[in-house]
Parts: structure tokens; sequence; C-alpha cells
């Protein structure tokens, strides 16, 4: 754990702050802004955009695990780590990782580019879900193979929700 | 889970009007962060990963920074803040001599800025003031929240402890019958905490953005149907000081995230 | 310019696989919300994150309306060898914005 004084001391004049720990703990595709629809997710809106990721390939279940909390006391951010099993070898590596949702006001989440030199096909962040739905993450691997998973999450909101926006 | 005076609570149920609502006893008070999904005390305790340290940051430039007509900085009297600050956050809010009453650390960093470094007070909620009380807070992380209760502070916490346990608004509801009475239950599926402020400023996810204690009890008293008070109004530090004294012993987690 | 935090490994092996983490400020404003007086706040994203070593693309992330403010990314990379990390955001409204940390490896 990053220690307040640890931080403060890597701190420079620059707005950014490079903080250094002991211990740990693509090729460049074309740009998807085609997949960046401007359509309402639904179940059907979701499916059409897993199809625009995997074309005519038939994504295979397992390889890729979505780890997020089943349910969520607020929908504005929610942990997602995603990990693909993969040897991440130059013979046998993850190209792309993508996550799509079906209720949110559009059906994409994050589109990611990783190769070889990852070490581990392995990522985190943090997504925004508009209501309790199925998330769904798919793996397209070097062979041109894709693999699949899902994950449900019930999404709770603030009792008292404010009514002005800041 | 204590219930005041025995009544049995059922979903949201109401206290009866007693003179005193059923006060936590000392042992059983905890944080908010004890409710939340371990994901969340994960992103709260990476200091790398947590959006408030984002705004700690900005307060130590912010820190070092030259302001006002006396192109001093913080730093130009108060020095390395890591020791010279560290556990001043724990003893807000505090009487200052000037206004012979309490106020909160945001307000005591606007009295320095007009009366030291001769530069304007900045805005409650702005993202400086916000970063100050971030960074402030952050150096006394760890370290328990000690109020003073002497002949100063009492008639101010004992302000606050009324506001506290007052019925107010469309719904009759005080803060006392969530928070002394209902604690640890749910109100529309969110789990109602015991309400320290342990972690202020905090990065609200309903919020998006960090915030402060004024601005949560304003949203609380928006959501009970009352009348928020004013943000100079002093009934809100008085409020703000009666959950400090009521936290008393807790340590600061200073940038907290809450949902 | 937007506030980042950075977190690498301060040194690493040769071939040790390393976790970097970053987080930018940034509204992720997703275009989808109504404010006060009725009207659609304009979306204003981060629409796409890249890492480079020594000029290599390491990762890429391409972002969208349901990624939250402030973002987290945290991700993988072999350490080959010592040298220059390079982060860069861009998104709407021109928004751009690099940083770089150095990487010892040894």
């Amino acid at each position: 754990m990053i220690r307040a004084a640890d931080v403060l001391a890597a701190m420079t004049d620059r707005r950014t702050f490079i903080v250094r720990t002991a211990a740990i703990a693509a090729g460049a595709g074309a740009g998807r802004a085609w997949l960046f629809s401007s359509a309402r997710a639904t179940p059907q809106v979701m499916q059409e955009a897993i199809r625009a990721i995997v074309g005519e390939a038939v994504p295979q279940r397992g390889r890729i695990t979505l780890d997020v909390p089943p349910l969520v006391e607020n929908g504005n951010v929610v942990p997602l780590t995603i990990t693909v099993d993969s040897p991440m070898t130059e013979a046998d590596h993850v190209v792309s990782i993508h996550v799509v949702n079906e209720k949110n006001p559009q059906p994409h989440v994050i589109s990611v580019t990783v190769g070889p030199r990852a070490g581990r096909a392995k990522l985190s962040t943090r997504i925004k879900l508009a209501d309790s739905q199925q998330i769904v993450g798919l793996a397209e691997m070097s062979d041109g193979s894709f693999w699949t998973a899902s994950a449900d999450v019930v999404v709770t909101l603030a009792a008292c929700v404010e009514p002005e926006v800041r | 889970m204590k219930l005041a005076h025995g009544f049995v609570v059922a979903g949201l149920a109401l206290a009866s009007p007693a003179a005193t609502a059923g006060e936590i006893p000392l042992g059983e008070r905890h944080s908010g962060y004890e409710l939340m999904a371990p994901e969340l005390r994960a992103m709260q305790d990476d200091d790398a990963a947590n959006p408030g340290m984002l705004s700690v940051l900005d307060g130590e430039a912010l820190w070092n920074r030259a302001d006002g007509a006396s192109g001093k900085s913080c730093a130009r009297c108060h020095g390395d803040a890591t020791s010279s600050m560290r556990g001043v956050a724990t003893r807000y809010p505090a009487v200052d001599a000037v206004h012979r009453r309490p106020i909160d650390l945001e307000q005591r960093v606007n009295v320095c800025r007009v009366e030291y470094q001769q530069a304007p007070p900045l805005a409650f909620e702005s993202k400086e003031l916000l970063a100050l009380a971030a960074y402030l807070g952050h150096l006394s992380k760890g370290l328990p929240i000690t109020i003073a209760d002497g002949d100063e502070t009492r008639p101010f916490i004992a302000a606050g402890r009324e506001i506290f346990e007052l019925r107010q608004g469309q719904l009759n509801l005080s803060c006392a019958q969530c928070h002394d009475d209902n604690w640890g239950q749910h109100l529309a599926g969110a789990s109602i905490p015991q309400a320290h402020p342990t972690g202020y400023p905090l990065y609200r996810l309903e919020w998006q953005s960090l915030g402060s204690l004024r601005r949560r009890l304003r949203a609380c008293m928006i959501g009970m149907r009352a009348e928020p008070y004013a943000d100079v109004a002093p009934e809100i530090v008085d409020l703000e000081l009666y959950l400090a004294w009521r936290a008393r012993g807790l340590n600061l987690e200073t940038p907290a995230v809450r949902p | 310019m937007a506030r980042v935090l950075i977190n690498v490994p301060a040194k690493a092996r040769r071939g040790e696989i390393i976790e970097i983490k970053t987080l930018i400020s940034h509204p992720m404003e997703s275009g989808f919300r109504t404010g006060t007086n009725g009207t659609m706040i304009p979306r204003d994203i981060i629409t796409l994150f890249r890492c480079t070593h020594n000029g290599s693309e390491i990762f890429r992330a391409e972002l969208s309306p349901a990624i939250a403010a402030n973002p987290f990314i945290s991700f993988f990379t072999v350490a080959a060898e010592s040298g220059t990390l390079e982060f860069r955001w861009t998104g709407d409204n021109g928004f751009a914005q690099s940083e770089t940390a150095e990487l010892a490896v040894e």
C-alpha cells in the first residue's frame, strides 16, 4: 500500500505524480469508431454489438473472467477486472478484449488491445451501469478464436438521489 | 443492532419522540467504511486508485502556491505540511478566537487566506477549497478525531445535538431516527450508516467527485424533505461539530470513498 | 492540464510482469444526463488511452461513455528493458494529455 508520505515524497512541480513502489504487486488496429453506435442498449442491441466485434466467428464460453461485484451500491462507479487465461506468447496470445452491456444508453463499455508484451491479459477499470443488467466480455485470440463470459450485476441507488447536477 | 427504547423496528420505523434519542454506545461506533463492499473498501485503501487522491495532490500543489496580495503560500508560514499540519484536521470544527464560535476546516483555510495571504476566500465546494481540505484531512489520516469538550465548545455541541435530534421537514424525521436508531438497516436498498464524518471531504460515487460534509448534510436534508441550511449558517457548523464530537476517537480516513 | 496519478514499480527484474496503475482527473460526462434546465449535458469523455514503452505500443484502450469519471485503468506489461513509458489520453473537445515515467529494468 502506498503511504501518503511516499506519494507526497514523489511529488514534483508537474501535475503528474508518479509513484514508485518497491514491490510489485497490438498491433495497433484500425480505429474502432464503428463500434460506438448511438443505439440505446437492449439485449438485442448488445447481441448486435457482439456480432460487430466477432464477425462470423462463434464465441466459445471460457478463458475470460469478469470480476465485478454482484451487487453495487451505486452504478456510477463499478469496479471491473477482466482476466483472460492465455500464455501471452508470440504464438498464443490475446489480441483484444471487449466488454458490452445490455441496459445502458449505449452498448459499449471498453475495447482493449494487448499483445505478447503484456505478459498477463488482465486489466482493471471502473464502469458505469445504468441499471441492474448483464455485461458480456469477449476476448479475441491470436488464432482468430473468440472467447466469452458474462456477469450479472444488481445496481442499487442512493435512497435520496440529489436533485441538482453540479 | 440497538433499538431505541426497546421498540421493534420493521423496515424504517420511527422511534418514540423521547427527549434524547438512543445514542450509540461508544464501543459500538464504527465508520461507514465497515458497511461498504470489499471492492469499495479496496478502492479507498489503495492510494494509487482512490479518486480522492487526485484532489489531495491538487491540495499539495495549492499549499505550495503563492497567492493573494501577500505573495505568500501556505507553506511560507506553515512550512512542510506533513509535519506542521499533522493532527490539525482531527480538531476541527474548532473555536476560532475572532469569530468566538466554532468554525470548520474550510472556514479556517479561508480565515488564513483573507487575514494572512490577503487573498479572497475560496467558495464552498470549489475545487481548490476541497483540494486543500482533502490535503489537510489526508495528513491526519489514521489519527483519532479529537474534539475539545470544554466550556468553549459545550454550548455549540449541545446546539448541534439539538439539530441532530430535531424532527424536521415534511417527513417529520430527525437525523437521530436513522443514524442513531436504525443504522445498519436498509433504506430503499442503501445501508444506513452511523453517520460519522471520518473521511471528509470524500469521493462520493453518487457525485462522481469529491465533496464536503456541508454538501452531504445539504443532500440529506433535501432527502428528508427539510429546508437545508444556508452554507454560511452557523447551524451547519454546530451540526458538524456535534457529529465530530459524536465520532470522537474514530480515526480519520480522508479522502474516504462512499457510494 | 488534468491531474494524473501513475503508479509504476521503482524497478523490475528483466522479464518480470509488472502492473501499471493510472488515474486521471476527468468528468467523463456521458452525454446522457439531463441538466437543471432540462437540456442534455453534452458528452465530454476521454475516448482513447495508449501506453507505449520506448515507442512501441504496449496497451491501448478505447473508452466509451460507460467508463466512470476520473478513469482508473490498470494493466500489465513485461519489463523487457529499461526506458520510457509514455501515457497518452485523448478525447472529446480536443482533450489530449501525455505523461511519461521511467522504468528501470535490471
